[in-house]
């Protein structure tokens, strides 16, 4: 039980609330800022700090009732720049972690419940990404018929996916959500 | 290999083999014609835009094998007009016929239709995405006129930035060790998408402006049309018009047995007194659309194997 306990005190830790680089936070910490930890929800970690709010955005979280805290460009050792998502009382399905996959392939998702991590979802990249992304291409029959788009994952890092109805190609840049 | 309720929407769906069966089927139809082949069959030609060559070949093809044609060959006469989903009007259009070739502005139109229809489905050009039967008959003639397919020099003239024909058929010569010239300015060069896929398939190619540059390197010429409507401002256009011309001047070197092809319509990249010569090829290609036509119908409808 103690070994429990002292094991649920380590997850803890792992998802205190971190801080951000904000530039010259380091030399002056009264510039820190904080985001708090949630009870219960979905912390969405190591997202290309560029991709936090496609993330937000796939996620639908604008019309979230709780609380999301988004950070970005946060220091870490294995990206680079990073952001982090944190969304209050909602605890996302292995679907909707998929679809972040398009953005952020590496993301780490921990669902929390009671301040501890209950689970973690591993972020699986889909072949097939079905009506997510909008077609960039303005003729395309996608954006002049209502039906839902499919892409087919021609490359993952770099991003590269390809319209299965007018066969264009885009990259991350040019993705738009639905 | 069984091409029985096969759609034909992109030169990509299909392998190397299944291209080369096309081919062969093709030249089955040319050199055995069976006036009664799709006879009791019925071709429902959906033309949504207008098209010489692709509409008057699926005709021709389909009625000297026996079958019968409906169809439009403009949008206005239909129920689009009306509001009507190209949804709908294939899933009706399916209910009256055993095959439908497609022509729509809208790029993935045909592959949609392909969804919708409970028949076979064939891609007469889906806006600037793909024109398979064209690919497929640019390969046929290359075949018939260079008696082979692999380790060709091909080099492509003109508008290579929105000419879907050239693209499609780089593609589909990938599968034959090919060496690729572009020639074009380079605000009308080969798409680097294209180019990149190229390289992945390692396929040896190389750019230029200059038309004279590699001409002693090839065995086929493909040359494509400045297509005018392709630019929003005429002087841009007039500062392409007429930059590359294929005459006989051009003809003093290159090989005796170097093949020229164009998909038609021309306007002055070739000089008629071009087609006087061993190296015109471009009508024989438009004449080739039949027994492709032909072949890749009696396929999709189970009458040929």
């Amino acid at each position: 039980m103690a070994r429990r306990k002292a094991k649920r005190k380590n997850k803890q830790e792992k998802i205190r609330p971190k801080r951000i680089d904000a530039n010259a936070a380091r030399q002056d910490p009264k510039k820190e800022l904080k985001i708090s930890a949630i009870g219960e929800g979905t912390v969405i970690d190591h997202i290309p700090t560029d991709a936090t709010f496609k993330v937000a955005e796939i996620l639908g979280l604008e019309s979230h009732n709780g609380v999301v805290s988004i950070a970005t460009s946060l220091q870490s050792k294995s990206i680079g720049k990073k952001g982090i998502v944190k969304v209050a009382g909602k605890s996302l399905t292995q679907e909707e972690v998929n679809k972040i996959s398009i953005v952020a392939p590496n993301a780490t998702v921990n669902i929390i419940k009671n301040y501890a991590v209950r689970e973690k979802i591993k972020v699986k990249s889909p072949e097939v990404i079905d009506n997510v992304v909008k077609c960039s291409n303005p003729v395309c029959i996608t954006n002049n018929e209502k039906i839902p788009t499919k892409f087919f994952v021609v490359r993952k890092d770099p991003l590269k996916i390809k319209c299965h109805y007018c066969e264009r190609s885009m990259g991350k840049e040019d993705i738009e959500i639905i | 290999m069984d091409f029985k309720n096969r759609d034909i929407i992109s030169i990509n769906d299909f392998s190397k083999e299944e291209l080369l069966h096309i081919l062969k089927a093709a030249r089955q139809m040319e050199q055995k014609p069976n006036g009664s082949l799709l006879r009791g069959k019925l071709l429902a030609a959906l033309f949504f835009e207008p098209s010489t060559r692709t509409r008057l070949s699926f005709i021709s093809a389909m009625e000297q094998l026996g079958g019968k044609v409906i169809g439009f060959s403009t949008a206005s006469v239909t129920s689009i007009q009306k509001g009507e989903s190209l949804w709908d009007t294939i899933k009706m259009t399916s209910r009256y016929s055993d095959v439908i070739v497609i022509r729509n502005p809208l790029e993935g139109s045909a592959r949609l239709a392909a969804e919708a229809a409970d028949v076979p489905v064939i891609n007469g050009g889906d806006g600037s995405n793909q024109h398979p039967t064209q690919t497929m008959l640019d390969l046929y003639t290359i075949q018939k006129a260079k008696g082979k397919l692999e380790n060709l020099h091909i080099g492509f003239v003109g508008d290579l930035k929105y000419g879907r024909t050239v693209h499609s058929l780089a593609m589909a010569m990938s599968h034959f060790s090919p060496t690729l010239y572009f020639i074009a300015p380079d605000e009308l060069q080969m798409p680097e998408s294209y180019l990149d896929e190229l390289f992945q398939k390692r396929v040896k190619y190389f750019k230029t402006s200059d038309l004279g540059r590699f001409s002693k390197e090839l065995d086929v010429l493909y040359v494509t049309r400045i297509q005018k409507e392709r630019f929003p401002d005429p002087v841009e256009y007039g500062k392409f018009k007429g930059i590359y011309r294929v005459d006989m001047e051009f003809l003093k070197n290159v090989k005796k047995d170097m093949k020229i092809m164009h998909a038609l319509p021309r306007v002055d990249e070739i000089d008629k007194s071009v087609d006087a010569t061993e190296h015109a090829a471009y009508f024989e290609q438009a004449a080739n659309g039949i027994p492709i036509r032909k072949a890749l119908l009696s396929l999709v409808l189970g009458k040929l194997k």
